[in-house]
């Protein structure tokens, strides 16, 4: 009786549920042109100030390196509200935490977007917080601001990407290395997204150059033993070796590199991913060895001067500057000229006179393409002294275009462009 | 089994209490949630939800069985690999493959792995036959070794790291460190429409309330006092008569069969899946939601999963430095003093009335 009694109200219970879901598919088909849209947008700008949020990882693995950015993003919004805020209205901060964590980084991009109504969101390092939180400014049709060097072959009307594309960073240290008659590279990198499309590309330009891969090697994020991969180096002996590791794995390579007697006399190495703040940490002296950027902290201008005693007077972290920081630095002061310029804090608006909206970075002069909403940037390629800056050895002549998709580049694939291209939309 | 109409009644009673509660439960996730939150937190409600679900699947092989599963990842992974895939192909278009293949070549072929996952049927009796499949195996190695307590959670966990690990270092084949994204529809539904996210909001909710009522009948059955038995006196078990690791396994299926369903909903409410989310720590979060809960009851691991999703939004949203210690603390004032978890209140409180009334 009582099993029968049970079964039968089980499944009530079950059919009622399925009914309600069932009733619950009303939406669109994708493809569909009636396809509504997400709410309206909530931003509100009529009184005296505008909200943005920040995301950067305060807590796990990334802290380390995005705290910085953080606090630099409040030190330009700081400086930007002391000169009259942006279109008079005073910039309010709403931070938030992405715990290094992907789905946190979505979860909060739509809480900032939703719930703090804000105009636009600043953050983002690692490729993955980044496609993590695209689709959410997409669907939203809001703005983020990534400022870390990367893979390229993206563009999205919604992202602004302030730090450098592949032909702005990893070409200009292929250059560099044709300059100095390299003959034979090896490739070494963490195993994630970055290194793998640097590679690919380096591996592509590298033939158009002439130089000869001799060796090419991954070890995970988190993994600090390069003493194999060291090894492969040594019997390889290549002329440079091209480093696109990232984080604290670079540790255990510098460790690996320094054990297996290697110097920057015989094997230098050229990175793209050790700045002012990682080179004193390294473990090892690595005076010597390259690294290309964008933005040095010896960057000589009257803008990275200012910039550098402001970040020294803020109650910061640090009081070196890295590339990231300035990149992040410098999307806070584009966005104001964006919206000065638009008059607006409309996205649409917006976006439609970003082409052209420049500033006078520390970098130089940067200025915004908005075709691809990357910004033009000078390559750079330091050469790390003794005090752990970097003496800048080579320089691009004048600031390199954007490129993600690396259309002015005729040894780049076409069928894999128009693919990718295609794919980005 | 003898036993007085009293205790019967009582059994009764307590049983169809829990049938009613979980009705409360359906009614509250599934008509009164959807009224009064707005579309981020009931986004966010099923995020936890497909959390809940990995739990209810928890309590069972924990909490009843025992089985100190600190690799549910694993099976999580599985179920949300398979609907990312597929969502990955579906965005890609019938002739299209994922966009970080196309830098490697554009004109490879899909890896014949990805194939069956263009169809929506394959990858939804994948979600729920592959882990069948892949714990059944397991489990039967490891049931019929007897391997049991602090190995079998060493083990659980062991794979749950070396799955993350393989995915991490198969960049090229599964999207490795960086997971997959950008999904665009949802088995023809677009995603950017609110009305679909509802949509996938209450299947997840429809779907934790119906483990719910899985593991309720388990519990009342035959094979319920079993599992407790076995997690209680193995050796007893056996001598009556059972094969306790015929008893664990089933367990052990279930619960990896709820993992793998609420991976495969996390993925459209989320939109990103990668070896992140199924490694140690993710393993562990899932675990202490179920502690935090209580793991032995039918309701505490669900709410425990959807209390600690909660605490860590709210939280971070409050204290964005230090929410991390915050939450650290509650737990271990939680696990202090209420070491069977929030579910034994209850109980305590109705504990701490007779024995007033007796000292009355």
């Amino acid at each position: 009786m009582t099993r029968t009694r049970s079964r039968v109200a089980a499944a009530s219970v079950i059919a009622l549920a399925a009914a309600i879901g069932l009733s619950a598919c009303g939406g669109s088909k994708a493809g569909d042109d009636t396809t509504s849209t997400s709410s309206e947008s909530c931003v509100d700008t009529s009184g005296d100030t505008v909200k943005l949020g920040l995301i950067n990882s305060l807590t796990g693995a990334m802290a380390i390196s995005e705290t910085t950015v953080s606090s630099v993003l409040h030190m330009a919004a700081d400086e930007i509200n002391a000169d009259g805020g942006i279109m008079g209205k005073q910039i309010e901060l709403v931070q938030e935490d992405g715990a290094t964590d992907w789905p946190t980084f979505a979860e909060k991009t739509e809480k900032l977007i939703t719930k703090d109504c804000v105009a636009a969101i600043f953050g983002g390092w690692t490729s993955s917080s980044r496609k993590a939180m695209k689709p959410v400014a997409e669907k939203y049709n809001s703005l983020l601001f990534y400022p870390v060097q990367y893979e390229g072959l993206e563009a999205s009307k919604n992202i602004y990407y302030t730090g450098a594309t592949t032909n702005q960073q990893i070409l200009p240290a292929m250059e560099f290395l044709k300059s100095k008659g390299v003959k034979t590279l090896f490739l070494a990198g963490s195993d994630y997204v970055f290194p793998r499309t640097a590679n690919a590309i380096i591996k592509l330009y590298a033939e158009e150059l002439g130089i000869e891969i001799v060796g090419e090697e991954y070890v995970p994020l988190d993994k600090d033993d390069w003493t194999t991969q060291v090894s492969k180096i040594v019997d390889a002996k290549p002329d440079f070796i091209f480093n696109t590791i990232n984080g604290s794995s670079n540790v255990g390579f510098i460790k690996a590199y320094t054990d297996a007697g290697l110097t920057a006399e015989t094997t230098p190495i050229i990175s793209v991913s050790i700045a002012e703040e990682e080179a004193p940490n390294m473990g090892a002296d690595v005076t010597g060895q390259y690294a290309a950027w964008n933005y040095f902290q010896s960057v000589q201008s009257p803008a990275n001067e200012k910039f550098i005693a402001d970040w020294v007077a803020y109650d910061g972290p640090s009081d070196v500057t890295s590339d990231p920081m300035e990149a992040a630095y410098d999307s806070m002061y584009l966005y104001k000229a964006m919206v000065e310029k638009a008059g607006s804090f409309d996205v649409d608006k917006i976006n439609a006179v970003s082409d052209g909206v420049s500033f006078d970075a520390p970098e130089g002069t940067v200025v915004i393409d908005g075709e691809n909403h990357h910004i033009s940037k000078p390559g750079l390629i330091g050469q790390i002294n003794a005090d752990n800056q970097f003496d800048i050895v080579w320089e691009s002549d004048g600031p390199i275009e954007p490129d993600p998709f690396l259309e002015g580049y005729s040894w780049f694939p076409e069928a894999t462009r128009d693919a990718l291209v295609a794919a980005a939309g | 089994m003898s036993t007085t109409p009293v205790e019967r009644a009582t059994t009764f009673a307590r049983s169809w209490g829990s049938l009613v509660g979980i009705g409360v439960l359906a009614l509250l996730l599934i008509v009164v949630a959807p009224a009064v939150l707005d579309e981020f937190r009931l986004n966010n409600l099923g995020k936890y939800c497909c959390w809940a679900i990995v739990a209810v699947g928890i309590g069972l092989s924990w909490g009843r069985g025992g089985m100190l599963v600190l690799g549910q990842g694993v099976f999580f992974a599985i179920g949300a690999y398979a609907m990312a895939m597929h969502l990955t192909l579906e965005t890609a278009g019938p002739d299209g493959i994922p966009v970080f293949m196309i830098l490697y070549d554009p004109l490879a072929p899909l890896p014949g792995f990805w194939v069956p996952f263009r169809s929506p049927i394959f990858t939804l009796a994948a979600v729920v036959l592959v882990p069948i499949l892949v714990a059944s195996v397991l489990g039967f190695a490891i049931f019929k070794r007897r391997v049991k307590g602090a190995y079998f959670a060493i083990l659980s966990q062991a794979l749950a790291v070396a799955l993350a690990y393989f995915i991490g270092g198969t960049i090229k084949l599964t999207g490795g460190d960086t997971g997959l994204s950008d999904f665009k529809s949802f088995f023809g539904y677009d995603l950017a429409d609110p009305v679909n996210r509802r949509m996938i909001y209450t299947i997840t909710a429809v779907v934790l309330v119906l483990c719910m009522l899985v593991v309720w009948q388990l519990y009342r059955s035959r094979f319920g006092e079993l599992l407790v038995a076995t997690r209680d006196a193995e050796e007893r078990v056996r001598f009556l008569g059972y094969d306790p690791a015929n008893i664990k396994l089933v367990a052990f299926v279930v619960s990896a069969v709820m993992a793998s369903i609420g991976g495969a909903l996390f993925v459209p409410i989320v939109g990103i899946i990668s070896p992140k989310e199924i490694g140690a720590a993710a393993s562990i979060l899932l675990i202490a939601g179920v502690a935090l809960g209580g793991r032995a009851s039918l309701f505490g691991p669900a709410l425990g999963a959807i209390l600690l999703g909660y605490g860590r939004s709210t939280l971070s949203e409050r204290f964005e430095n230090g929410w991390i210690y915050i939450l650290a603390l509650m737990f271990i004032v939680v696990t202090l003093l209420l070491p069977d978890g929030l579910a034994s209140i209850p109980r305590r409180l109705s504990g701490v009335v007779t024995s007033r009334r007796r000292t009355a």
